[in-house]
């Protein structure tokens, strides 16, 4: 069984490099798999990876969270006040603070009071976004560097690492310009170079999630009061306090998203999120509530994202429609093979479609890269939410005493 | 007993607004604020005859937009997508009646007609998805806004269908006055009532009458309380989802409308976009039903017009965001409350009644 999925995952990374190496090849585009790209997406990857986490811990208690985005627009709040004052490490506290806050709002309401989930959650951002405007008014407006929307600067920064005997000879070997073997180079030397310590941070809180969730009877129980908590209750556990600790710690990490923001743009703003929690949670459904597919999601909004922003010569679209294609294709025939006719077919049309328009034209708008996670995700969850599969009583309010 | 029900679905919002005024005070006190000054002073200018006008005018934008999301809710269906469905609707709305010139009876119409079947073909996409391929609807119109976001930011961006407005912002072409729904000036001789405030309120009725008066309202509030028992009395449940969310995005449609035909007559850059929300806030106030959601319209308006008051007190505008967070957490917790308190002192009737019967046999 292992050994079948770590074929599969060997298989899936193989053909992903490739696919992007022909892209790559095709689009004479070195930046596609530049260090300095993966690098970047890696960063636009944390705080969304981070909301997709939240989601996990909060969903896999059985309490569904809508509002992890205001969590988020806390923790930026949070960073924001306190790095201004005390620095990014006490701003990165503070988003925590502030994150966690906002998920014990959230589980008072949705776990004593048994509101519906998503409603206390729409509410829980409501609150978050006019208590954030407010406070920002009340207390940046005079300060030095401050206005009305936003932070004065954060003091310092979180240290970026870059391991550079690995990284420079990565990055040499990737700007020669090899089929596959140079693409290989930039991708791992994105690893080792300009890496925030915060994505590090992130990635061990990934591993440990994986860990604690399913390797311990923490997690076991945890994930109990998710599928069955009548059942769980009956066996002694308590619920109620593992879906507070859950959701709690949802928020915590929703604020260290947050936070994140925050630093990487030097202060607070108003709406810095950017919708970034509904994006973690899209994540999170797409990674079938575990967090090696949520991270997998996390870096694909990333990667879109960062080859958005840098930009330059208008060519990075152009490479992701073939990406995209060739992608669609080789999904397609996967589906075909394993008899999923109808879908294989439609994907292949899908694809032949962008290599038309790849074809066809020499410039794309922006705003293709921008919508591509979106139809990404909505692709995903209609071809696989048959196979995605949640946690049984998610979003199913619980009584103690109340069977069902 | 109906007064007695009458009274307990007072206590939520009444308790919601009591709390959400309290906790505004704390906040005033610790900012150095007087609190009664700043109530009287909100209380005096929404009163004044102007203010009222545009609590009507923005009201009718809310009503709207709740309506829109309480038909879901009926059928628990979530439609988070209303922002991107009147965006669009008003999109592409402002952009055909900007091209038409034909007289007011003919073009307004026309107006009304496309952004509500922009609206519903937006909302239709995540129906067919949740029916077809069973993805949640929650998601889905959550990726839909975003795409929303960038096909309107493209087409008025980069193609022929933005111009420069009179704003210095790009929007789709001037709306001829012909084409235009202005209102009428009835309380200040100064600014107009919207023409749609007119509308929403037949729509209001519409609302109330389908569901609660017809056969496909029965349906659909059956659908709402058990999808397995409607399915076994014969109700197509898939059926009913698709035309729940048709109609939902129909309705979400209109939302832009008001304030595109009665004010800025051209969807511009500066639109606002996140009505949707409060739609959702408010349909939750308003228990989904068309007096409820048309008081917290009223009350939501209220906050916003009268916040623009603040300024002059020395207070941010945003403690009334804060005002209506608290309003909106308190009364679905409250409503929650209230909801277990009758189902356990029903139970206790019930109770009773078998008790007596038991001593009688």
């Amino acid at each position: 069984m292992n050994i079948l999925k770590q074929r599969r995952m060997f298989m899936i990374a193989f053909s992903a490099i490739t696919i992007l190496s022909i892209t790559r090849t095709f689009t004479d585009n070195s930046d596609l798999t530049s260090a300095d790209t993966i690098s970047q997406a890696l960063g636009f990857a944390v705080p969304i990876g981070l909301a997709g986490l939240a989601g996990i811990w909060s969903e896999r208690a059985g309490v569904v969270n809508i509002g992890l985005e205001g969590m988020m627009v806390l923790g930026t709040f949070g960073a924001g006040w306190a790095g201004w004052q005390w620095g990014a490490w006490a701003g990165v506290l503070a988003g925590v603070l502030f994150g966690a806050l906002g998920g014990l709002l959230l589980a008072v309401a949705a776990i004593t009071f048994g509101v519906d989930q998503i409603i206390a959650g729409t509410a829980v951002n409501l609150l978050a976004v006019g208590l954030t405007k407010f406070l920002a008014i009340v207390l940046f407006t005079n300060a030095p560097g401050g206005g009305q929307a936003q932070s004065p600067p954060i003091k310092g920064s979180i240290p970026n690492i870059t391991v550079e005997a690995i990284a420079n000879p990565l990055i040499t070997l990737h700007d020669k310009g090899i089929f596959f073997i140079s693409d290989v180079a930039g991708l791992v030397a994105g690893l080792f170079y300009q890496l925030s310590l915060l994505s590090v941070i992130t990635f061990g809180l990934f591993a440990g999630t994986s860990y604690i969730l399913w390797k311990t009877r923490f997690g076991l129980r945890l994930r109990s009061a998710g599928e069955n908590p009548w059942a769980a209750d009956s066996l002694g556990v308590n619920v109620v306090k593992y879906k507070y600790l859950a959701v709690t710690f949802s928020g915590l990490l929703a604020g260290l998203g947050g936070a994140y923001l925050s630093i990487a743009s030097t202060i607070y703003r108003n709406g810095n999120t950017a919708g970034r929690g509904f994006i973690g949670l899209a994540t999170m459904i797409f990674g079938n509530w575990r967090p090696g597919g949520t991270g997998a999601g996390a870096i694909m909004f990333g990667y879109i994202d960062t080859l958005r922003l840098i930009d330059t010569g208008n060519k990075n679209v152009r490479g992701l429609i073939l990406l995209g294609a060739l992608v669609l294709f080789v999904i397609g025939a996967y589906l075909m093979r394993t008899g999923k006719r109808s879908t294989g077919t439609a994907f292949a049309i899908l694809g032949s479609v962008m290599i038309g328009a790849f074809l066809a034209a020499k410039n794309f708008p922006p705003e293709v890269a921008q919508v591509a996670p979106y139809i990404t995700t909505l692709l995903v969850l209609a071809t696989a939410s048959q196979n995605l599969r949640p946690p049984a009583a998610d979003g199913v309010p619980f009584r103690k005493g109340e069977g069902h | 007993m109906n007064l007695r029900r009458l009274g307990t679905s007072l206590i939520a919002p009444l308790l919601g607004v009591g709390i959400s005024i309290a906790v505004t005070s704390v906040i005033l006190i610790a900012i150095h604020a007087q609190p009664l000054a700043v109530f009287s002073s909100m209380i005096k200018y929404g009163a004044s005859a102007h203010a009222m006008t545009l609590i009507l005018n923005l009201a009718t934008t809310y009503f709207l937009s709740a309506l829109a999301v309480a038909i879901g809710f009926k059928m628990n269906l979530f439609n988070i997508g209303v922002n991107g469905q009147y965006t669009l609707g008003a999109m592409v709305g402002g952009a055909v009646a900007g091209s038409l010139h034909l007289p007011t009876i003919l073009s307004v119409p026309i107006t009304i007609a496309v952004a509500m079947i922009v609206g519903a073909g937006w909302a239709g996409i995540a129906a067919w998805l949740k029916v077809a391929r069973g993805v949640s609807e929650v998601i889905s119109t959550i990726m839909l806004n975003f795409i929303a976001t960038a096909i309107i930011s493209y087409t008025i961006v980069r193609t022929s269908v933005g111009h420069e407005t009179s704003l210095n912002v790009r929007g789709t072409a001037m709306i001829p006055e012909s084409g235009m729904l202005r209102g009428i000036p009835l309380l200040d001789p100064k600014t107009e009532i919207y023409g749609f405030f007119f509308i929403s309120i037949a729509i209001g009725i519409l609302y109330w009458f389908v569901l609660n008066r017809t056969r496909f309202g029965y349906d659909l509030r059956a659908t709402g309380h058990s999808a397995t028992a409607a399915r076994t009395s014969g109700i197509d449940a898939k059926r009913m989802t698709v035309i729940t969310m048709l109609i939902s995005g129909a309705l979400a449609g209109l939302v832009g409308l008001p304030y595109l035909l009665g004010d800025a007559g051209s969807y511009n850059l500066n639109f606002p976009t996140d009505w949707g929300f409060t739609g959702i806030a408010i349909a939750l106030l308003g228990r989904n039903n068309p007096i409820g959601i048309a008081v917290g319209a009223l009350l939501w308006a209220f906050l916003d017009v009268a916040s623009g008051q603040l300024i002059l007190e020395g207070v941010p505008r945003e403690i009334t965001t804060i005002m209506q967070g608290v309003i909106v957490i308190v009364v679905v917790m409250s409503y929650e409350i209230v909801r277990r308190n009758q189902v356990k002192s029903e139970q206790k009737n019930v109770a009773r009644a078998l008790e007596k019967q038991e001593v009688s046999a």
